[in-house]
């Protein structure tokens, strides 16, 4: 059974209006269990849209993507996958462990396995002392760490991040990375991950899907076989640069920022 | 510092009677500066020592036990209507998020209904008192008061809960809210109204002051036997001959919409626990 | 921004339809349940009052209306003058604010009966006085908040020219505070029309709207007395939209514009 699959999918806003907008076209992607997937391409290329396909936060135009062998739809509604944003989101009113019992909560559990599997949660994500804490006491970083034990807390087979790292400085995001790799080989998640570094892509992925300018098409996916255990060490292995190299290249030669814009690298 | 500058407030008044016309003065030939005699202006300390003596010559009590019993009469009043009208406000505003139709049509009623003076229906609400009978049920001449003051505040208190439930959440965590398949009403007591409170507590400060308006005013127009509004117009009859007694009755109205305010604060305090110490917004 | 005809009529048709069935259901309501009409008269029969009386109820409005006037006028003058005093003395603003937030919460028009024995018994400035008092507040905390809370970035740039605190005021303070006093203004009209009505509860002369309300009432001529209501409400969201309308006019490049990019 796939993670995901995405058969000949395409989304367009406001159709048949005057301000219509192609976001994607023709996007087709099938996703193991376990992979790790990065969707990577210039703004507006559709990789957050497609995120969000998948989520079932949006419906396609044309197409059919379903999820652990069901409708998108479905998978919403049985809360079979996590999410996490770029702002953590967590709600100000609520102590850290409070903000990772929220979809426990909508799931119907009762107090005491909540907080027992809230608890479990930020001991994975190594946020155990702060249980009691409130977001605006956190650091970024541990917000994020909160947001990502709130995304797994009912153990879904699959995580969808939507560029979780962008608003932490380079030594928070590259700590960050490797925190998530440990929890997902823990907990066997599959994640796609949309980012726009291509680094931190590299690093993590065991896929990369570039995408080009909207309309989003996908260009080129690229494997990443670096091993499945990676550490501080790879990001100075020579295979990682080349990798870098190779899905910086795959970038090239799109133009940045959208189809208007001309300013093209040879 | 509120102390410190009550404290510049009597030092102004000490300094005016000091300075001011006896009889009143005249600006360019409009008689503009109000007289500082004894009886138009008591000093300071007479004001406060008035609230030791009885409140008629051969009265017992001091006339402080008759005007803090008006004052809590008008405060029960004012509470009840604050309660009734936020509550309803509170009730619409939930309607009105929830059914975006409902909003566009009662929405800018609302807001003008915010620029109008609304108190004009004041002595018209109170005149259904002792008039008006429904089925067994007698109008209370009362309940006038605080359905005035439940008016009264009831557009505040709908408009900035209104704000708060469909601006104050993030977008992302609407998305979170789609994602774990959230009903309407989920969300709604699970982020929309947290979120909201830093919006509500200012409309229900102005809530709350309106409702003690609308009810000070109820009480004026007919009198109402029981009222701070009824002492003030008494007393101000005797002005000539006891100038200071009106002033026990207004310092008390005061106070009485310091005590609302400082409801709204406890509720403010309870609400806001958890939140980063930061000013509420205005 | 145009918007498209759609979206207009989106826009206006809800409020439309909301306003023209409240007043169809109350008409109904009143003749099938037979409202006596000290209870709820008609808006027809409302109607019919106001225009019989409309000479009368102008009268009445005009002498209601010039309280609220003056006291706008003398408060803002006031408040403004003041404001400037505030911003640049932060001990007095640490006392003013205070003072202005309580009597915020509190009913201080009952200082009218005050008023009222410090001058004539036929005098309309009893009520004038109230309502500049008022509006000074209002305006005075507004205007002043204007004049300190300035992007700080634009004072350290001020300082780099060696700007004297005199050209800070004129160039940034100012011009940063201009969009409060209209904030304030738009709280503060509709607020001296209500105070100026309501100070004539409290005895005095009897030409103004509110005494008229009153006394219609205890003649039983409800009908009359809501047709002067009406007229209340027309003189207060006039002053409102007066006070829109400078608004828009003294902020040319629009509301959201507060004059920071130097336009």
């Amino acid at each position: 059974m796939n993670a995901v699959e995405i058969r000949n999918v395409s989304k367009v806003f406001n159709a048949g209006r005057p301000n219509a907008v192609e976001a994607l076209v023709d996007i087709d992607l099938t996703i193991e269990p376990g992979e790790f997937v990065s969707l990577i391409g210039p703004s507006g290329c559709g990789k957050s849209t497609e995120l969000r396909l998948i989520a079932n936060l949006l419906e396609p135009t044309t197409g059919e993507i379903s999820v652990n062998a069901k409708p998108a739809r479905q998978a919403r509604l049985d809360q079979d996958y996590g999410m996490a944003f770029q702002q953590a989101g967590l709600f100000e009113w609520r102590t850290v462990t409070k903000n990772v019992e929220l979809p426990l909560e909508l799931k119907g559990w009762d107090k005491e396995r909540r907080r027992a599997r809230a608890l479990e949660m930020l001991d994975l994500v190594k946020l155990s002392d702060f249980a009691d804490h409130l977001p605006w006491q956190l650091s970024g970083g541990m917000q994020q760490r909160v947001a990502i034990a709130r995304a797994l807390a009912a153990r879904p087979s699959l995580l969808l991040m939507d560029e979780p790292f962008g608003a932490l400085d380079e030594m928070t995001r590259e700590h960050m990375q490797a925190e998530l790799l440990r929890i997902c080989a823990e907990t066997s998640t599959t994640v796609v991950f949309v980012t726009h570094s291509i680094p931190e892509a590299v690093y993590l992925s065991t896929r990369v899907v570039v995408m080009s300018p909207r309309p989003g098409r996908t260009k080129v996916v690229i494997d990443v076989d670096l091993g499945a255990e990676r550490n501080v060490d790879t990001r100075e292995d020579p295979a990682f640069f080349r990798k870098v190299t190779e899905v910086r290249e795959a970038l090239r030669g799109m133009p940045i920022g959208g189809p208007d814009d001309m300013a093209l690298e040879p | 510092m509120f102390a410190l500058s009550l404290v510049l407030v009597a030092v102004l008044w000490a300094l005016y009677k000091w300075v001011g016309p006896q009889d009143g003065g005249k600006l360019f030939g409009l008689t503009v500066l109000p007289r500082a005699n004894d009886t138009a202006m008591p000093h300071v300390w007479e004001m406060l020592s008035r609230y030791a003596r009885p409140e008629r010559r051969g009265a017992t009590g001091s006339i402080a036990l008759v005007v803090l019993s008006g004052a809590w009469f008008t405060f029960r009043l004012a509470l009840t209507g604050f309660v009734i009208g936020a509550s309803v406000g509170i009730a619409l505003a939930v309607l009105m998020a929830r059914y975006k139709v409902i909003e566009r049509g009662l929405l800018p009623y609302l807001v003008v209904s915010q620029t109008i003076p609304l108190i004009a229906l004041a002595p018209l609400v109170v005149s259904w008192g002792g008039k008006l009978h429904i089925g067994g049920f007698e109008w209370p001449r009362w309940l006038s008061a605080s359905v005035l003051g439940a008016f009264l505040a009831f557009f505040p208190v709908a408009v900035g809960t209104l704000r708060g439930l469909t601006s104050a959440p993030q977008p992302a965590s609407l998305e979170l809210m789609d994602s774990y398949a959230s009903s309407w009403w989920q969300t709604l007591v699970k982020l929309r109204f947290p979120a909201a409170v830093p919006f509500m507590i200012p409309a229900l400060k102005l809530g709350a002051s309106a409702s003690v308006i609308g009810v000070v005013v109820a009480e004026l127009s007919t009198g109402l036997a029981g009222g701070v509004g009824r002492l003030i117009i008494e007393y101000s009859r005797e002005s000539t001959s006891d100038p200071a007694k009106v002033f026990t009755a207004v310092f008390a109205a005061a106070a009485i919409g310091l005590a609302m305010a400082g409801l709204v604060g406890l509720i403010d305090l309870a609400a806001s626990r958890n939140r980063r110490p930061k000013d509420v917004l205005a | 921004m145009r918007r498209s005809p759609r979206s207009i009529f989106q826009a206006v048709w809800p409020p439309v339809v909301f306003g023209v069935g409240f007043l169809v259901v109350w008409e109904t309501a009143v003749k099938v349940f037979d409202f006596q009409p000290y209870f709820l008269p008609a808006p027809s029969a409302i109607w019919a009052e106001f225009q019989q009386n409309t000479t009368l109820i102008w009268d009445a409005t005009k002498v209601s209306g010039l309280n609220a006037l003056i006291g706008l006028l003398v408060g803002t003058a006031l408040g403004v003058s003041m404001s400037f005093l505030l911003a640049r003395f932060r001990l007095l603003n640490d006392l003013t604010t205070p003072l202005a937030i309580g009597l915020n919460a509190v009913p201080i028009f009952v200082l009218v009966s005050v008023f009222n024995k410090m001058f004539a018994i036929t005098s309309e400035v009893p009520r004038r006085l109230m309502v500049t008092l008022v509006v000074y507040f209002i305006v005075l905390v507004n205007v002043a908040r204007g004049l300190r809370e300035v992007d700080h970035t634009q004072l350290e740039l001020m300082r780099s020219y060696a700007a004297s605190e005199s050209a800070i005021l004129r160039k940034v303070r100012v011009p940063n505070a201009v969009p409060y006093l209209f904030t304030a203004l738009k709280i503060a009209a509709p607020a001296a029309v209500i105070t100026a009505f309501v100070s004539e509860y409290f005895g005095g002369s009897q030409n103004g709207l509110g005494s008229r309300i009153v006394s219609n009432i205890s003649i039983s001529k409800n009908a009359a007395a809501w047709a002067y209501v009406l007229g209340a409400c027309l003189l207060g969201l006039t002053f409102y939209l007066i006070a829109v309308a400078l608004e828009g006019v003294a902020t040319p490049g629009g509301v959201g514009s507060r004059g920071r990019d130097g336009s």
